[in-house]
């Protein structure tokens, strides 16, 4: 299983805890994380990525493994210990606003 | 008894004021969607336990709220707002073509007849329309491709479509105002549209009788007088009486006509209220007083409500979609303010009561009279 851990908005928003559980088919990426995602939480949908062009949103980050993997290609494979379901991917709110 | 519903969406949250009918004490409830920016929320007028909220922030865009049970439970509709075919460009603030981009909805307008029809105006101006609930929006993008779309250049606050209204003795009409477009109206249920900005002069754009350009703030009428409709604009307030075929002034007495908010009295179509505003480069109110100015002649003459107000140290404004009124026997008016404080009179606007005082920044004020 993938581990995911959701920023507190959108744990809110989804009536979910911390991290959610997903069970995501090889490669693991980025896209395929977050189509899994969408697809068991709706409600998500646009929240992280744009709904149309399925771009990252501005202010938000992807982190795993104490990497920034924002700026990665979003099909790019993500590192095998998130694959493996041992470390999770962080979905981090940048910081903004007041 | 009757029963009023506030909503008031504020820079952190929605928040409901509930009161009886006679509107002296007051619940607050909320906030609901806590650390959301609620551009606005309204009731539908075919189901008061019908409710659409706009939600957004700078991390996660726009979420649709919908309540089916008058705001106790909520569930989340779709929040896909595509523009129709290949977007082309509107006019950016340094006169570049600027592709069109969705960023949020400024305003649902709930149908008058049909709980599930809601039309929704969004920033970069466009308006879009949900016939199921808000399972899914279409645009209506006769408005957006309007022969002066790519012209249209945003205000400090974006491109944004702010004001939708419903005619509600012919359901093919309705008025639309974008800043900083200006005014429009249609005559066939949204396909195609006309300007409505012949009167208005702003001495802001080049040309001041443009037919676009013009920062329209706001405008309302009374549904039982549809053609004579009244606008706050960036500056001037004005009227017309023939569904905007032609403005005339009605600032009058006025301390400033500046401003943001303007609606009319529930019972009344002559008389208007509007909040004064100092200027575009002091957005607060005059001289550290909060008043609101009131007209029983359609514009012109205009009477200063002060009592229950703060009349000194007070440096609040009040935006566009920021007033509302009820339709109880003696008409309420409310209004929010940028420093967290709602307003209320139930004696139309003669005396004021707080009824939050230490809310965030309100955004919107939208009234729903309950029996």
């Amino acid at each position: 299983m993938i581990r995911v851990e959701l920023p507190p908005h959108l744990r809110t928003l989804a009536k979910v805890g911390a991290e959610v559980q997903l069970e995501v088919a090889a490669p693991v990426t980025v896209n395929s994380v977050l189509d899994a995602l969408e697809a068991g939480y709706p409600m998500l949908r646009g929240t992280i990525r744009d709904r149309g062009t399925l771009k990252r949103r501005d202010f938000m980050r992807f982190f795993a493994c104490q990497r920034d993997l924002s700026l990665e290609p979003a099909d790019a494979p993500l590192p095998e210990a998130v694959a493996k379901g041992t470390e999770p991917l962080l979905v981090v709110g940048a910081i903004a606003g007041g | 008894m009757a029963r009023v519903r506030v909503l008031v969406g504020t820079r952190k949250g929605l928040f409901i004021l509930t009161a009886d009918g006679k509107r002296q004490n007051w619940k607050i409830h909320g906030p609901h969607f806590a650390g959301w920016e609620i551009y606005h929320a309204k009731g539908s007028p075919a189901d008061p336990n019908r409710i659409y909220v706009s939600q957004s922030t700078g991390w996660h865009g726009q979420v649709v709220q919908r309540s089916n049970d008058g705001g106790k439970t909520w569930e989340t509709v779709d929040n896909k707002f595509a523009y129709d075919g290949v977007p082309e460009t509107h006019q950016w603030y340094d006169g570049t073509p600027h592709p069109w981009e969705f960023k949020r909805v400024w305003h649902f307008e709930p149908s008058l007849r049909d709980p599930d029809t809601v039309y929704a105006g969004v920033e970069d101006a466009a308006l879009f329309k949900t016939t199921d609930g808000g399972k899914s929006w279409a645009e209506l993008s006769g408005l957006r491709t309007h022969r002066t779309g790519s012209q249209w250049t945003p205000g400090a606050g974006g491109l944004c479509l702010h004001t939708i209204i419903e005619d509600q003795q012919n359901p093919k009409r309705l008025f639309t105002a974008i800043s900083a477009a200006g005014a429009f109206r249609s005559d066939d249920g949204g396909k195609t549209w006309k300007t409505i900005t012949k009167g208005l002069n702003s001495k802001y754009i080049p040309d001041p009788t443009a037919e676009i350009g013009h920062c329209v703030h706001r405008i309302a009428l009374h549904p039982s007088k549809p053609d004579t409709v009244f606008m706050q604009k960036h500056w001037d307030v004005m009227r017309t009486d023939n569904a905007g075929d032609q403005w005339h002034e009605v600032s009058g007495n006025l301390p400033t006509d500046f401003g943001f908010c303007i609606d009319v009295h529930a019972h009344d179509p002559e008389t208007v209220y509007v909040v004064p505003i100092t200027s575009d480069q002091q957005h607060f109110v005059m001289d550290g007083k909060l008043r609101v100015y009131r007209s029983k002649t359609g514009g012109n003459e205009w009477q200063a409500l002060t009592k229950g107000l703060p009349q000194k140290d007070c440096y609040v404004d009040v935006l566009r979609d920021a007033m509302a009124v009820d339709k109880l026997d003696k008409c309420g008016v409310y209004f929010g303010t940028t420093g967290g404080q709602v307003y209320g009179s139930a004696d139309a606007g003669n005396t004021w009561k707080a009824l939050a005082m230490n809310l965030p920044s309100v955004l919107s004020v939208e009234v729903q009279t309950l029996k």
